[in-house]
């Protein structure tokens, strides 16, 4: 009998990987929620301390996260499920950073950071990581979303004087007149007059 | 008092100039627009600037249900569709926790090698062309036609092929596939590939025009996100199919080529490589192919066969029930699949499928909110990664060595701009 009691005495083992449980309990109750969908898992932490927790996972020598693999955001508008999870978030950040370690205990992790709308900011990854650089020029021209300390923070897809951000959900996908505006006629003359 | 002559001379001799290669130009592969500041003929500064096509595809992707975006991810880059194809219906398949039957990840495989080895013959064509090496170009450009002789019989289309659909494939291949496709490795391997590296690789010309050009570390190549063979050439060994397998790449034995300078030649010699460990692989998936069907037996996520929505049943034949589907079945079938509200409903979550696309890691992060559309469809794309790392790798070169250097990124103006 004490055989079969044994398992139910000790404490559930936490399913979570090993980067995963460390972030946890190095920044505590920044850590708004730990994630797994389809084995991957996800990270979601607050804007404050999004920063300290990218540098922890980048240069902590138990995973080292070398590589920003990709950098991006999702505007929530309409997901009620997404936005109501954090305290109405309008914006989602999303990370993906890999470890090149040999045995890394987690080779690909996402990190999330909930944006709200006023203004919405965050600190720039590009001290972290070089790649950033082009990665948060397009995630502010395609959302708006200011990253504080970019060296060069401008447009990079869409004109310089365009007025809008074109992944925001608010944003018609056929554009809100920008063919019928354009100036066919600039010079005068159509093509059918030519 | 005028200023003497030979003051005036060091005057413009200290200036830079600006000189604007791009937006169309031919060594810019697409439209892309390079400010270089030189002074005399070399570079001090250069800013690339996107943004010419403006192509939207990832708002696109919000208003289309899973299975039509597989077009639009054509269109990402001309050079190896396939290859895209094959990467977003990885993710959708992820998003939805289901695998395609062995058969279909074997061809995915052969015919996504294939596109690598397409796809590494424009690049190392046109690559060669803008460093002036014009026969390199016109066989490698004859090698690509006849893989899109070999696609054309699979999918019926060139180069816009759309060929994979989301839990399978448009249809299986054709009889004739196996002897087109060991024709054409027998032909590259023993011909095109040997003709290409004999006019190349120890050709004066070629090694003092790549060799030490637009060098980058490791350790700058990691952290600036280069990937796949311009990655590799840095002497970084990685490789996805390698570390993360998917669709049965487990089951293949090949090797990954590493450079060990980073500078073009490598890049130049990783590909070469690269394209032998394809033909390997192809070789392989050849040899193995199962039997069976390409598709996951679920008629609600399968698209019908094109025979079963355009062909009249034929009374004449016994009830199949099998392909119970003549005509109008098919038809209505069809419609199910892809109408608002029938089709393929991924449950609500998000995934971020990575595949080695020929010019390094292709990821596609999608977001499902439950319904037949993605709500976020996000393109990692291999070119605008590797794209942003130029700038520091021209530095202080001659301003003909901009050109090697952009050639051996392989820029794809498709994805940078997306």
């Amino acid at each position: 009998m004490p055989e079969e009691q044994a398992p139910e005495a000790a404490p559930a083992e936490d399913p979570r990987p090993l980067p995963v449980r460390k972030v946890v309990e190095r920044f505590g109750d920044p850590v708004l929620a730990t994630d797994e969908h389809r084995g991957e898992w996800t990270v979601v932490v607050t804007s404050e301390a999004i920063h300290p927790v990218l540098r922890f996972l980048k240069t902590d020598p138990a995973f080292q996260y070398i590589r920003l693999v990709d950098l991006t955001a999702v505007d929530c508008l309409g997901l009620e499920s997404i936005s109501a999870r954090f305290g109405g978030a309008r914006f989602l950040l999303v990370y993906h950073l890999m470890s090149h370690m040999p045995d890394s205990p987690l080779p690909r992790l996402r990190v999330k950071c909930p944006l709200t709308d006023a203004e919405p900011s965050a600190p720039s990854a590009t001290g972290l990581w070089s790649a950033a650089d082009w990665l948060e020029r397009e995630v502010y021209d395609m959302f708006g979303i200011v990253f504080d300390g970019h060296p060069d923070l401008r447009r990079i897809l869409m004109p310089d004087d365009f007025g809008a951000f074109p992944l925001r959900k608010d944003y018609p996908v056929q554009g809100v007149g920008e063919r019928a505006s354009f100036d066919f006629e600039r010079s005068g003359q159509t093509h059918r007059d030519e | 008092m005028r200023a003497p002559a030979r003051a005036k001379t060091d005057v413009v001799a200290s200036e830079t100039m600006v000189l604007n290669i791009g937006p169309q130009h031919p060594a810019t592969h697409g439209t892309l627009h390079l400010e270089v500041e030189l002074d005399g003929e070399q570079v001090v500064r250069c800013t690339p600037h996107l943004g010419y096509l403006h192509t939207g595809f990832e708002k696109l992707g919000e208003s289309m249900l899973y299975n039509q975006f597989i077009v639009v991810t054509d269109r990402m880059n001309y050079l190896s569709p396939l290859s895209n194809n094959f990467a977003y219906v990885l993710a959708v398949e992820k998003l939805l926790g289901v695998e395609v039957p062995k058969r279909g990840q074997y061809i995915r495989v052969a015919l996504a090698e294939m596109a690598r080895i397409a796809d590494h013959m424009v690049w190392l064509g046109t690559h060669a062309l803008d460093i002036g090496a014009f026969t390199a170009f016109l066989y490698a450009f004859q090698q690509r036609e006849k893989f899109y002789d070999i696609i054309e019989a699979c999918s019926g289309a060139r180069l816009t092929v759309s060929y994979t659909r989301v839990g399978g494939m448009a249809q299986d291949v054709p009889d004739t596939f196996v002897p087109m496709v060991r024709g054409f490795l027998e032909g590259f391997l023993n011909e095109a590939l040997p003709e290409i590296e004999g006019l190349l690789s120890k050709n004066r010309i070629w090694i003092d025009r790549t060799k030490g050009i637009g060098v980058i570390d490791a350790q700058t190549a990691l952290d600036g996100g280069l990937t796949g063979p311009c990655l590799r050439g840095s002497g970084v060994e990685f490789d996805i199919r390698k570390a993360e397998p998917y669709s049965s790449y487990e089951d293949f034995d090949f090797d990954i080529p590493v450079g060990v300078r980073g500078d073009t030649y490598d890049r130049y010699l990783v590909r070469m490589e690269e394209l032998r460990q394809s033909c390997r692989i192809i070789q392989q998936a050849l040899d193995n192919m199962p039997d069976g069907p390409v598709n996951v037996p679920d008629h609600k996520m399968i698209l019908p066969g094109k025979e079963h929505v355009y062909k009249a049943p034929d009374h004449t034949q016994p009830y199949d029930p099998v392909h119970p589907y003549g005509s109008i079945e098919g038809l209505i079938h069809h419609f199910k699949v892809t109408m608002r509200g029938h089709g393929v409903e991924p449950p609500e979550g998000e995934v971020y499928c990575a595949t080695e696309s020929p010019n390094g890691e292709l990821g596609f992060y999608l977001v499902s909110d439950g319904s037949g559309y993605p709500y976020r469809v996000r393109v990692r794309a291999p070119s605008f990664m590797n794209y942003q790392n130029l700038p520091r790798m021209v530095q202080g070169l001659m301003v003909s060595d901009v050109v090697a250097v952009l050639g051996s990124l392989n820029v794809i103006a498709g994805e940078l701009d997306r």
